[in-house]
């Protein structure tokens, strides 16, 4: 980072010149530099050239490089913003803990069975609310589509000699809750089986929704934050007029840019480490490869992201605007790139599109390292794809970049 | 807060320590190099020229053929109404904007080849900036602090616009006139050898642009350069060393504020509107009264140019009594560049 240091051009030539302001006393500035003027003539033939900066720390009046002067005051501006904090940090727990409550990890879920209530119904709901696993729900005949419908049930039991199942068929969890429903009563009835198989019941971790799920929201979470934080600010700072002060100033336009990124940086490692921390603790979600090979694919992420944001707020002008291309990106990733449901289950034809996108990338790899274990050497792909989106966007961005 | 020299004196004890330190050689050298390019310069003694500049905007011209020239060391203001062209003339001094025609050399330099040099050596403060909320104004002006070369330090500046109580408050909470005094820490911040301001007292209350003009006597007692605009004639008349009326994109006059003042000849201005059905009696009457330059009628006011006041109102007061009109208003000030302009245009800077 050559930039960070500048040649300082300190009191001293400060001195000089306004010494030559005044005919008088032009003499004094010339012979403080009298002696040892041979160096001076060596150095500054060695200074001739593209650019004359040298390297040496600059007091810089008591202010860091520019770079990481504007990282900090992105910082800041980032931490005093509750809402910010908000998005950033408590929307994911909030969110993993809903998923968490809806698809709980210990035991299994019981099927659910409706009696219709007619005559006879009460035997039968008698004969299944022993058996372990089934809850059973009365339901009256004329709501009996609705129940089904609406998955309050999953199965309704029509008492009768024999009796009636009515389910839909196109469900899963119907077909399931009619065999074990079938084979509750059949049993009740005194049916003898020929034998009884023994049960071997493995737990195996990193098999649950839940686990398949925590990754995603992880990468939704770098997502999000990394487009709505980099394209928002920007366009509040040139709404503000603040861009145009800032390149009215001698800042380099590429360190604005890349400090929206740096400061970016530095809050990923507490959202990652905060949701990953949640998913393994609270939720039990196994973590089986490196916090390294997580690190690193969480950076690739945000910078992909984060160069989509500026990209994006290149030249934008108001939050509307804004608002409105940033849901056009992240929409069709948040349904295609694998989040909630797994990608897979789009047609052939659409897969190499849905594997070129970011966010399916960085989903893909960080369920691979974090439920599979993979190295980093595994993933190559997906870092390659997000490093190539990160770097083109970056590129573009400084092309397109409206100031004013 | 008064411009003192206190700051300035510890400033340049602060720079003569350093002075008399041993150098490394290298950063000698460098010295030596930056030294020459401005002895060059200096033997400019034009610190802004600008020639022929004309920009347009889809429908309206807002620039159209403008010439300038602003010597070194003075305070230049840029007066006209809103709309005049003031913000897009210094907006491409501050190369911020390309004209569409027309030549820019700002410190002997060009935008084209020299950007880097000239952002160095500029202060600028724009209209209608608003720094961050939440930074606090040391944070402010560390970080602008952070983008210059070399520069004065971060703690005197603040001292300088006398925000010293405030420098641990968020932008957010300061008021106008501390606002806009931060925005010319800012600017002044990279110590520079010129200083663009562009309304820089537009809003504030007159005890903080008092503040903001005592500020920037200081900066031209380190023989700094200043082009400013507004459309407050008594700021360009208290500030200003030339003056560059602006309309409608085009200098309409330049000169001294007492220049251009004495260019309408006269030194008061009586202003007098009749009561309701009384017509006052005709423009050339009064004309003929001794010690009347210029009568000018508009919206039922009369305005007369007079050089001395003591003999022309009894005069003007007899005439009126013999017409038989009654006054509804009269008043008398000294002839202003608001004078200057309403001669110039037939209107009035605040309205037109």
């Amino acid at each position: 980072m050559r930039h960070e240091a500048r040649e300082p051009r300190g009191g001293e030539d400060d001195e000089v010149t306004r010494h030559e302001g005044h005919e008088g006393i032009r003499h004094e500035g010339h012979e403080a530099h009298e002696e040892g003027s041979q160096e001076n003539l060596r150095a500054l033939r060695a200074l001739r050239g593209p650019d004359r900066r040298v390297l040496r720390g600059s007091p810089r009046g008591g202010a860091w490089p520019p770079l990481l002067e504007l990282t900090r005051a992105r910082l800041y501006e980032f931490i005093r913003e509750p809402e910010a904090i908000f998005w950033a940090f408590v929307f994911p727990i909030v969110m993993a803990i809903a998923l968490g409550i809806a698809f709980p990890s210990t035991g299994e879920s019981p099927v659910i069975v409706g009696v219709e209530q007619t005559p006879g119904g009460e035997r039968i709901r008698e004969g299944l609310s022993r058996v372990d696993g089934i809850v059973v729900r009365d339901v009256a005949p004329d709501r009996v589509a609705q129940a089904l419908r609406d998955g309050q049930v999953q199965v309704v039991v029509a008492p009768g000699d024999p009796p009636t199942y009515r389910f839909d068929p196109s469900r899963a969890e119907s077909r399931l809750a009619r065999l074990v429903v079938d084979d509750a009563l059949k049993r009740a009835a005194g049916r003898r089986d020929p034998w009884e198989a023994r049960e071997d019941r493995i737990r195996i971790a990193g098999s649950r929704y839940v686990d398949w799920l925590i990754p995603g929201l992880l990468g939704m979470d770098i997502m999000s934050t990394g487009l709505w934080g980099i394209a928002f600010s920007i366009v509040q700072a040139r709404l503000r007029k603040l861009l145009k002060r800032l390149i009215a100033s001698p800042m380099r336009k590429r360190d604005y840019l890349l400090a929206q990124l740096f400061a970016r940086l530095a809050f990923l490692a507490g959202e990652v480490s905060v949701l990953l921390a949640f998913g393994a603790l609270a939720l039990g979600m196994p973590v089986r490869g490196s916090l390294a090979a997580i690190a690193v694919l969480s950076l690739m992420g945000a910078l992909a992201f984060g160069g989509l944001g500026l990209l994006l707020a290149s030249r934008v002008r108001t939050f509307e605007a804004i608002s409105g291309l940033l849901n056009l990106l992240m929409l069709p990733m948040w349904i295609l790139s694998g989040v909630f449901f797994s990608s897979a289950n789009f047609p052939e034809v659409m897969q190499p599109v849905i594997h070129a996108l970011p966010l399916t990338a960085l989903n893909d790899s960080l369920r691979a390292v974090i439920l599979e274990g993979t190295p980093l050497s595994g993933v190559a792909g997906e870092v390659a794809i997000m490093g190539a989106w990160g770097i083109a966007s970056f590129g573009l961005a400084m092309r397109m970049f409206k100031w004013s | 807060m008064g411009p003192g020299l206190g700051p300035e004196s510890s400033a340049r004890s602060m720079t003569l320590q350093i002075h008399d330190q041993p150098l490394e050689p290298r950063v000698a050298g460098a010295d030596l190099c930056f030294r020459k390019a401005r002895v060059t310069e200096c033997s400019v003694a034009i610190a802004v020229r600008c020639e022929g500049l004309v920009k347009r905007y889809s429908d309206v011209v807002a620039v159209d053929g403008l010439s300038l020239e602003v010597e070194r060391g003075e305070c230049f203001g840029l007066l006209g109404p809103n709309g005049a062209g003031k913000t897009t003339t210094i907006e491409i001094l501050e190369g911020l904007l390309d004209p569409d025609a027309g030549t820019v050399e700002v410190l002997g330099l060009r935008w084209r080849t020299d950007e880097r040099e000239l952002r160095q050596r500029l202060g600028i403060q724009l209209q209608e900036t608003q720094l961050s909320d939440k930074l606090s104004v040391r944070e402010t002006v560390r970080l602008f602090r952070s983008f210059y070369e070399r520069g004065r330090d971060v703690e005197e500046v603040i001292s300088l616009v006398a925000l010293e109580s405030k420098r641990a408050s968020w932008v957010s909470k300061l008021s106008g006139g501390q606002k806009q005094r931060l925005a010319v820490a800012c600017a002044l911040v990279g110590d520079p050898d010129l200083l663009f301001l562009d309304e820089p007292t537009t809003g504030l209350d007159p005890q903080s642009r008092r503040q903001l003009w005592d500020l920037l006597a200081e900066f031209r007692h380190r023989s700094g350069t200043i082009v400013i605009t507004t459309h407050y004639m008594d700021e360009a008349q208290v500030l200003c060393d030339r003056v560059a009326i602006i309309d409608l994109g085009r200098v309409i006059a330049l000169g001294s504020p007492r220049e251009l003042i004495a260019s309408l000849g006269a030194e008061h201005v009586i202003e007098f509107a009749p009561a309701v059905g009384d017509v006052p009696p005709p423009p050339d009457r009064l004309r003929q009264l001794p010690g009347v330059c210029d009568v000018r009628v508009s919206a039922g006011v009369v305005s007369l140019s007079v050089t001395e006041l003591h003999t022309v109102l009894p005069e003007l007061l007899a005439v009126l009594e013999e017409a038989g009109v009654k006054l509804s208003m009269l008043t008398t000030h000294s002839a202003s560049l608001e004078d200057v302009f309403v001669k110039l245009t037939g209107r009035h800077l605040r309205d037109a």
